[in-house]
């Protein structure tokens, strides 16, 4: 059951990652470097957006899934889809807001010089990436930390159901709730291990694309 | 004069409150090593990034003619963007290896670097030992004559050269003039040199320009607009008698 518990915590975790990811990081870099009059307010509403309460992201998730709401005809409320969506909602400012401060950290002449040299609008973005690839990882670190410890969202819109919605974290509040804090901290332990175990994983990640060629 | 490879009219840049550039007519031939000189602040850097097609100016027009084509501005596809290749002052690399560095054009155009073309440059421009240290360790020198390889190894048909031995030992400096030398001779790439130095643009320039707060003051053959300078503005440059 703990095993279960923790696969679909991973699941969770790893497929709204891989959704923020994917939208994320084009968009931190297009913002960094594109020039457009609502600039500062969309910089604004990033900014914002990396401090996004969780339980409000989850209402609002929940809002649009019920039955009456914009999206209630997907039938995705109390299912993993419905949790993935709002930790993806959840993460995404983070991974667009650390992709793009790295990005504007590459000295600006750069990007001139690699078009200078022959390089497309996209194969100059793509390098500039790589170059700011410390900071892209540390985004995406970013963005796993918020997604796998997240409670108040997924509780709301998976609803904690045993063998359908219920991972580490929503786990832990249950048996804390229940008095059962043996089994609490032992989630707690997992929960730790694997979240230890990914981030290992993202700063060997780090070191070897440092040394890409 | 041959055709000419740049052809400028009515050309104004103005960035802000302030006009950098002012260029009623110029037209740069093909095939010759021009320098453009003046102070600081004169508009050398923003007429190179105009001719590199990086900038576009503000009124006026500053058209390539390739293969009979006339190219301007900014639309200009990636095709003919990549027969014009600039060095800038302060050269930034890749954070990769000096091997790499001098590759990433090659790369950028899907093209397979010729590894013994890419060890002779490296060999030329003293960098042999140096192929495979990453760049962050590199001392500005060497920077800057990594940035003149990865410009070398594409084989331009025009050059554009800012300041390229700006703060650079004279021994690198020399390393340095003697491949523009050699690829303005050798290849007949049409080259043009932005510099403070005038013994340098002396030594090299067939052609040579003076700016002053962004106006054309003269242009024309080195040995008149060094031996006999039309304007006396230009004179007082070339003896050192202004002052900014």
């Amino acid at each position: 059951m703990v095993i279960e518990i923790a696969i679909r915590s991973l699941q969770v975790t790893f497929s709204a990652l891989v959704i923020s990811a994917l939208i994320g990081v084009p968009l931190g870099a297009s913002l960094a470097l594109a020039k457009f009059p609502a600039r500062r307010i969309a910089l604004a509403l990033i900014y914002t957006g990396m401090g996004l309460p969780p339980v409000v992201v989850g209402l609002a998730v929940y809002l649009l899934l019920s039955r009456s709401g914009p999206m209630g005809g997907l039938d995705w409320l109390f299912t993993i889809p419905a949790m993935i969506l709002a930790q993806t909602i959840l993460s995404i400012p983070l991974i667009v807001g650390i992709t793009m401060s790295s990005v504007l950290a590459v000295d600006p002449m750069l990007r001139i010089q690699l078009r200078a040299l022959g390089a497309t609008h996209w194969q100059a973005t793509r390098d500039l990436l790589l170059e700011a690839r410390s900071g892209v990882i540390v985004g995406l670190a970013a963005g796993f930390g918020a997604i796998i410890s997240e409670v108040g969202a997924v509780m709301l819109v998976g609803g904690n159901i045993a063998g359908q919605t219920r991972v580490l974290t929503t786990a832990i509040v249950l048996e804390t709730r229940q008095g059962n804090f043996d089994e609490a901290l032992a989630l707690g332990g997992i929960l730790l291990g694997l979240a230890f175990v990914a981030n290992l994983i993202m700063v060997i990640a780090q070191g070897r694309l440092r040394e890409i060629k | 004069m041959t055709s000419p490879v740049y052809a400028l009219r009515g050309v104004e840049q103005i960035y802000g409150p302030r006009t950098v550039l002012n260029i009623p007519e110029l037209a740069l031939p093909r095939g010759e090593l021009i320098a453009v000189l003046g102070p600081n602040g004169s508009g050398k850097t923003t007429l190179l990034r105009m001719l590199a097609l990086l900038e576009a100016p503000t009124r006026g027009s500053a058209t390539l003619n390739l293969n009979g084509r006339a190219i301007t501005g900014l639309d200009a596809s990636i095709e003919d963007r990549r027969r014009v290749t600039m060095v800038f002052q302060r050269p930034l690399l890749l954070s990769r290896t000096v091997r790499e560095n001098v590759r990433y054009g090659l790369s950028l155009r899907g093209s397979q670097a010729n590894g013994q073309q890419v060890n002779e440059l490296l060999e030329k421009l003293g960098l042999a030992r140096l192929a495979d240290a990453r760049a962050d360790t590199l001392s500005g020198g060497e920077i800057q004559r990594v940035a003149l390889a990865r410009a070398l190894i594409l084989s331009p048909e025009i050059l554009l050269l800012d300041e390229p031995t700006a703060n650079l030992d004279p021994s690198s400096g020399a390393l340095i003039e003697q491949m523009i030398r050699e690829t303005h001779q050798r290849d007949g790439v049409t080259v043009v040199l932005v510099t403070h130095n005038i013994f340098q643009a002396k030594r090299l320039a067939t052609r040579a320009m003076l700016l002053l707060d962004g106006e054309l003051i003269e242009e024309g053959e080195a040995s008149q607009f060094f031996g006999a300078p039309r304007d006396p503005r230009t004179a007082r440059f070339l003896a050192g008698e202004m002052t900014y």
